[in-house]
């Protein structure tokens, strides 16, 4: 770590998602210094969870190479995982900085053969899965994570199969005395791309998310349909196993709701909508979609999307927000109950599996943090043209990854100017 | 570069050594592959093999390198060296991680490995360093096209970065449509009230910069060079002023929806139903005081808003999309009247109510806290009736048809573009079916740019007159390097959005004059410093390099040469690809470096029933999904040699001819998604890739072959249990058609 130079015309970018790596090769393309740090082992983000993007329905891990190949090109530009910001102090063209980082107990001299895994055997639950899946003590998160370079669970250190590790790893790359370590950067301007996080699902009692297992979020479903994923690629009943081929999914869980977070999710809409074909491209003509929804919120060119998945006939809408969700003990379906307002029905549907489509609350609380940002109601970071310090994607507003990398591309910019007005100063 | 000294570095690790003979790797580097040496290591990527490799760089004793161990993917930063040519063979992912560990495949692993070394060996022969083309040029100023809310953002931004601007508006003011708003929608907590435009102070701004050059009342009359270069020729009343410039940012908005068409609604036949833009002038003239309606002057008490007037239509003449701000606008003008007099009736018709993200919520709500009816109903139509209006609606929760009368009604009409001329509108066929000399069916004097290149006037535009990026991970990605637009003439938005959108515009803006001033590509090559260079004697001038450019990067001069704009090039190397008579290279990308890595593959004779199937891949999808099946240990055929291409565009048919004329058995060509949702990076790459094949198929029959020897995939970069199958698939393909019978 003690080769991280940076000075009050580094650009300080925290968090290596889609926002914060584009932030962070925005600036350094421009030939600004960049520091980027992650607290994950690996970058990507949210991003790097997700099955497919709408409307296009590509795949993110294809925007995502080309990221990594700039990053990997580019010697403005540092990257730092497993890093977490702690403190800062200082001022607009003036911070210091303090992180702290993580030990990997894996150094550089990874060439990620793998070795070190197949001889470990225990397992802990897969964040990067929502805990849907296993995975080793040491591993590497995903097919394409970068840094390219294992881990070592923590909670490994000081057993058996840490030294497993360490003997069947021939090039020194296992470190089992790993610290955790605190560094200091001097910076000139801060990008927080910290990104996002599902609302907690347990929250919403009368989904029962908690209590039955054939109600799921919309970021496990992403999981799910990964082929390398907890399912192999399939939509599983988490109860059964069995294929899930009626799926409802529930607008706003959690989001435009007083009780729960109050603002709008962006994305929700749209990602359903998504994950509607998600459910024809696994069973064709088995497959069938319902939206419980209050606004479908499909706007500009989105709604070209939109009118495709409600001309699909398997597919079909219910203007309702959803009272709550009830067992049949039976077959494990879970049963929606409401008032569909278009005509004031009564309804008691059974569905296979429910897919909540969750809410996006920031990941980080920037209030608990301390630092002297605006912080709306809803935990996102508001514009201030005197700071030193931007908000990028998702820590300023609910943002689809289209709208995400567009700010993050823009706050490159401001703090650009920041250090250009820093080196023009010391000129 | 004068003395080209080749050297060879093989890794043992990762297993490597102990899969494959190293020492025969190492003699076919020096003996077949004429490298001065071979050197083997145990961890090639450790300091202390990467502090031997440059050692050797430092002391002059090799100038182009072969780094035979894990996939170019890897380790990508170690194997780093500044001025010296890198060629990666794959023997990792590509060659043990692919295959068995078993006695009966460890000739043909082994010969995987043999040829890998070869191919690597001729790549780094024929590959020169990117040299300067002396091209370069730096220029500080950015053009920025309107003066609007977006134009003027834009500017400002670029500005306090430190870079000079000129802003080119047609009108005699700054402001645009922003100037015409009484109020905008709340940016800051609580987002409960309309605010402030902040138009005037922003032009306040632009007065007092000294960094920003404005030109009123004028349009462009040509732009032509490159990023770094750009020269535009501004015509102000009549006359001409010419400006030099290194990137370009559009922001020439929108304009209203022409509400005539919307009869039923009574719009044009009385004054009492206005537009949302007329809504603001009505709120501007009463500056606070009660709005009066314009047929008589008589405050209103009552007012309707028809959201989605003539948009989300799939009514001919009307607007599909949605433009996304509408809902928010008639809430806020809602609130002029809610604000001034808490007793008129404010009612918003809609059917989906669209106010996104966590500002957009909040205003909701204070819409509804202030008494203004949301209702989810469908305007059928609105009457005059004497004095006041009727409106029928169908009230899509009661499911019934109300009528209510209020005094003025409000249509919540669309953005159209103002992006000037759809340049992919080209006659290409006649009446008959015919195809014709392309024929644009524009009229190039409505073009806002007038850009001299030859793939039109303007830039392009993604759907709906819209000139957005077509991916969704890279919102200002464009087919006109150094170009990039902002505002609601990229995708429909609020002033908001479009402020935010107008710094990351400028943003790459800037980073586009730096790149140029530096003969760097922008991304997806960002960095490279490698260009097209093509030998004019043997060009014949038949226009397809120019012609198939997906950026425009080629221009002809006056005897039909190609004339490459380093600037606008984005190294994808189409160019090479299209090129009949192969004149067109890069210093480290060329027709000879991939031709050369095919014909040193070691081709079996017929008897030895070894067949061998070439695979020019994407470097950007198939290629990495190629490394994560190895990642993965899945295996495929050892008869496969993989070649990764920078897109599928830069595949020259030659390269597929040659393979066959020298013995290959197969040729599969792996790239991206080619169709309206293309996954191409460089778009048209790889639909180019299928045209061109589908002519190979001539070719093949000439030569008597069968034409499943040829084969091209879609590859997505996830297809990664997908490509070791169609790769087995095209090997069980040629054992059953048999061996190719043009060995030597």
């Amino acid at each position: 770590m003690t080769d991280i130079v940076a000075t009050n015309q580094t650009i300080l970018v925290v968090g290596g998602g889609i926002s914060g790596m584009t932030a962070a090769l925005e600036a350094a393309e421009c030939g600004k210094d960049v520091i980027l740090l992650e607290k994950n082992p690996y970058l990507g983000g949210r991003v790097s969870q997700l099955y497919k993007y709408f409307p296009k329905l590509c795949f993110p891990t294809c925007g995502m190479e080309i990221n990594f190949r700039r990053i990997k090109a580019n010697r403005h530009l540092k990257v730092v995982t497993m890093a977490e910001v702690a403190e800062v102090s200082g001022d607009r063209g003036n911070y210091s900085v303090k992180v702290k980082v993580s030990p990997r107990y894996i150094n550089e001299n990874c060439t990620a053969c793998g070795e070190c895994s197949k001889v470990v055997e225990t397992e802990f639950d897969d964040e990067f899965q929502y805990g849907l899946s296993k995975r080793k003590g040491a591993y590497l998160t995903f097919n394409m994570a970068y840094p390219q370079r294992y881990v070592i669970d923590p909670r490994l250190i000081g057993t058996a199969d840490a030294d497993k590790a360490k003997e069947a790893c021939k090039y020194d790359a296992v470190n089992l005395d790993m610290q955790e370590e605190e560094i200091t950067l001097n910076v000139g301007a801060i990008v927080w791309a910290t990104g996002w996080q599902p609302f907690d699902a347990n929250k919403i009692q009368p989904y029962a998310y908690d209590r039955n297992p054939n109600v799921i979020t919309s970021v496990e479903l992403e999981r799910m349909m990964d082929p390398f994923g907890p399912t192999g690629g399939k939509i599983l009943r988490p109860s059964d196993g069995k294929e899930a081929k009626d799926i409802a999914f529930i607008q706003c869980a959690g989001s435009r709701d007083q009780n729960y977070l109050k603002h709008c999710s962006r994305i929700c809409c749209m990602a359903t909508l998504k994950q509607c074909t998600y459910v024809r491209e696994k069973y064709g003509d088995d497959g069938k979609a319902t939206v419980y929804y209050i606004d479908i919120r499909a706007i500009d060119r989105f709604e070209d999307f939109y009118r495709k998945v409600k001309n699909d006939s398997n597919i079909s809408f219910t203007k309702s927000k959803v009272a709550n969700i009830t067992l049949d003990k039976a077959t494990g379906n879970p049963i929606l109950n409401g008032v569909d307002t278009e005509g004031y029905h009564r309804y008691s549907n059974p569905h296979e599996l429910v897919v909540l489509a969750i809410g996006m609350q920031p990941s980080v609380d920037f209030q608990s943090l301390g630092l002297n940002v605006n912080v709306n109601e809803h935990g996102f970071i508001e514009a201030d043209p005197e700071s030193g310090m931007f908000a990028a994607g998702c820590a300023s507003d609910a943002l689809d990854v289209n709208r995400a990398a567009q700010s993050a591309t823009g706050c490159a910019l401001r703090a650009i100017q920041v250090v250009n007005q820093v080196a023009a100063a010391e000129a | 570069m004068a003395d080209k000294k080749l050297g060879a570095y093989i890794c043992k690790g990762c297993g490597i050594g102990d899969r494959l003979n190293a020492d025969q790797l190492a003699m076919i580097a020096t003996r077949e592959g004429k490298v001065a040496f071979a050197k083997q290591h145990d961890f090639l990527c450790s300091q202390d093999g990467i502090a031997m490799i440059q050692a050797d760089v430092d002391g002059g004793e090799v100038t182009h390198m072969a780094i035979a161990a894990c996939s170019r993917r890897a380790k990508t930063e170690a194997f780093s060296f500044d001025n010296v040519a890198i060629g990666r063979a794959n023997l990792r992912e590509g060659v043990i991680w692919v295959r068995p560990d078993t006695d009966e495949a460890k000739e043909t692993t082994q010969e995987m490995a043999d040829d890998y070394i070869r191919m690597v060996c001729a790549e780094i022969k024929y590959m020169e360093l990117p040299e300067n083309s002396g091209e370069q040029e730096r220029n500080d100023r950015i053009l920025v096209v309107g003066g609007g809310i977006t134009g003027m953002t834009a500017a400002l931004e670029s500005a306090k970065a430190g870079y000079s601007v000129s802003i080119v508006e047609k009108s005699e003011n700054l402001g645009g449509m922003a100037a015409r708003h009484f109020k905008r929608i709340p940016v800051v907590a609580p987002f409960a009230a309309p605010q402030d435009t902040g138009v005037e102070a922003l032009i306040a701004q632009i007065e007092s910069n000294d960094k920003v050059t404005v030109h009123l009342k004028s349009t462009l009359a040509s732009t032509s060079g490159a990023p770094g270069r750009f020269e535009a020729e501004i015509n102000k009343e009549g006359s001409n002023v010419t400006e030099k410039f290194g990137a370009i940012v559009q922001a020439t908005g929108f304009n209203p929806y022409d509400a005539n068409q919307l009869s039923h609604l009574a719009y044009g036949s009385t004054p009492d139903v206005v537009d949302q833009l007329g809504l603001e002038k009505l709120a501007k003239e009463a500056n606070g005081g009660a709005i009066k309606r314009p047929s008589d002057g008589k405050e209103v008490q009552s007012v309707l808003f028809v959201q989605c007037a003539g948009q989300r239509s799939d009514k001919e003449g009307e607007l599909p999309y949605c433009s996304g701000h509408c809902c928010l606008t008639s809430i806020k003008q809602a609130l002029y009247f809610k604000n001034q007099n808490p007793q008129v009736d404010t009612i918003i018709a809609f059917s989906d109510l669209r106010t996104p993200g966590a500002g957009g919520e909040d205003f909701y709500r204070a819409g509804q806290d202030n008494g203004v009816t949301f209702t989810k109903s469908q305007v059928k139509e609105v009457t005059a009736n004497g004095g006041s209006l009727t409106v029928k609606m169908q009230d899509l929760i009661l499911d019934e048809e109300t009528s209510t009368d209020v005094d003025l009604v409000v249509l919540a009409t669309g953005m159209v573009p103002n992006s000037g001329v759809n340049i992919d509108d080209v006659q290409t066929e006649d009446e008959n079916g015919q195809p014709v000399e392309p024929k644009p069916r524009y009229d190039a004097n409505d073009a806002i740019l007038k850009l001299d290149y030859r793939q039109g006037p303007d830039i392009p535009q993604l759907v709906h007159g819209f000139t957005d990026s077509h991916y969704i991970c890279f919102p200002y990605e464009t087919r006109r390097t150094g170009i990039y637009s902002a505002g609601p003439v990229r995708r429909p938005m609020d002033m908001k959005q479009a402020q935010d959108d107008a710094a990351g515009a400028a943003m790459k803006a800037i980073q586009a004059l730096e790149n140029a001033a530096q003969g760097r590509a922008a991304h997806p090559r960002s960095g490279d410093l490698s260009f097209p260079d093509f030998r004019k004697e043997g060009c014949t001038q038949c226009k397809r390099c120019t012609v198939e450019c997906p950026f425009g990067a080629i221009n002809e001069d006056e005897q039909r040469y190609p004339q490459f704009n380093e600037g606008r090039c984005r190294r994808c190397g189409t160019c090479m690809g299209a090129c009949p008579v192969r004149v067109i290279s890069f210093k480290n990308y060329s027709v000879d470096s991939v031709g050369q890595q095919i014909k040193a593959v070691d081709v079996p004779e017929e008897f030895d029933e070894k067949p061998r199937i070439l695979v020019l891949a994407c470097e950007n999808d198939a290629y990495p999904a190629l490394d994560m099946a190895g990642m993965n240990h899945m295996e495929y055929s050892a008869f496969v040699r993989i070649i990764p291409v920078r897109c599928l565009g830069s595949v020259n048919t030659i390269f597929v001819t040659d393979a066959l004329n020298s013995g290959y058995d197969g040729v599969m060509l792996m790239g991206c998604r080619k169709d309206e949702d293309y996954q191409c990076h460089f778009v048209k790459g790889s639909e180019l890739a299928h045209i061109r094949m589908s002519k190979v198929d001539d070719t093949l029959k000439q030569l008597n072959l069968e034409t499943e020897r040829v084969q091209i995939f879609e590859i997505a970069i996830t297809d990664i249990d997908r490509v070791p199958t169609i790769i087995n698939d095209m090997a069980d393909t040629i054992e059953k058609i048999g061996m190719s019978p043009f060995k030597f």
